[in-house]
């Protein structure tokens, strides 16, 4: 592969707020400058609870609407959806979940969050969201770069892949 | 597999430059290897590359960020500082150890 097929920066949009929503993002912008690759992340919609301090540690794996949910874990019988709205649910498979992302080093969101901005990964919200959710810059994590609309996104994005998740 | 020489001494390696065989990495070697990325090597350097050492002989496997933050105690920043464009690959390959395999 030439330097010049070599992927230089990516901008990646995390738009749903569940826990399986939010990770791949992270996971892809933190994979990137592991890369040396430039990362941006855009926050929007229900994403924004991602970066949201009081929420971003507490975020849950949807149970309902979820085809895939099997249980008691990845190879067992598929969840029907009636018993994935019990209450506890949501909160038990995140559980598990978190337990085996912690197996494998994955961090808890707020970590990760600090650990792609240390790296260098630019942490953006969407002002269409802030404003239709009536949040402050407080409401935010400290590695929260800007509250920026989508026409600066685009410019950030220049010379970019856009990832949408 | 391809032999390369650095620093006057030739080892064999894979088709990214990751020693295929660790005994024949030295300090000695580490220096011309980190002399290929750009990189002079310096206490803090050193530090890393013995973090990795340690917990590969631990482990069998090089740790990724989180490891090198929780266990090595090294700051995320500072791996980037030290060791720019892609920290645990470099610190890896100057360290004598295969490719990374973890996705974090």
């Amino acid at each position: 592969m030439s330097d010049n097929d070599k992927i230089k920066k990516v901008s990646i949009i995390i738009s749903r707020g569940s826990l399986e929503g939010v990770y791949p993002g992270l996971i892809m912008a933190n994979g990137a400058r592991m890369e040396g690759i430039e990362a941006n992340l855009f926050f929007t919609f229900f994403g924004l609870y991602g970066i949201l301090k009081k929420y971003m540690n507490d975020l849950k794996i949807a149970t309902v609407g979820n085809p895939s949910m099997r249980i008691p874990d990845a190879k067992g019988f598929s969840m029907p959806t009636l018993l994935g709205a019990l209450p506890g649910m949501s909160a038990f498979a995140t559980h598990m979940m978190n337990k085996e992302m912690e197996k494998i080093d994955i961090p808890p969101v707020g970590e990760f969050i600090e650990m792609i901005s240390d790296a260098g990964g630019k942490i953006y919200a969407c002002k269409a969201t802030v404003d239709m959710f009536h949040l402050k810059d407080d409401d935010f994590c400290p590695q929260m770069d800007g509250v920026i609309t989508v026409g600066e996104f685009y410019e950030q994005a220049a010379g970019s892949q856009i990832i949408f998740t | 597999m391809p032999d390369t020489t650095i620093n006057g001494i030739t080892v064999s390696v894979d088709a990214d430059g990751y020693l295929t065989d660790h005994s024949q990495w030295s300090r000695e070697l580490a220096e011309g290897l980190a002399a290929a990325e750009g990189i002079t090597l310096t206490d803090a350097h050193w530090k890393i590359l013995d973090f990795i050492a340690a917990d590969y002989a631990e482990k069998s496997a090089v740790p990724g960020m989180r490891r090198m933050n929780k266990v090595g105690g090294i700051p995320t920043k500072e791996l980037y500082a030290l060791f720019p464009d892609g920290p645990i690959k470099k610190a890896a390959k100057i360290a004598g150890f295969p490719k990374p395999t973890s996705c974090v």
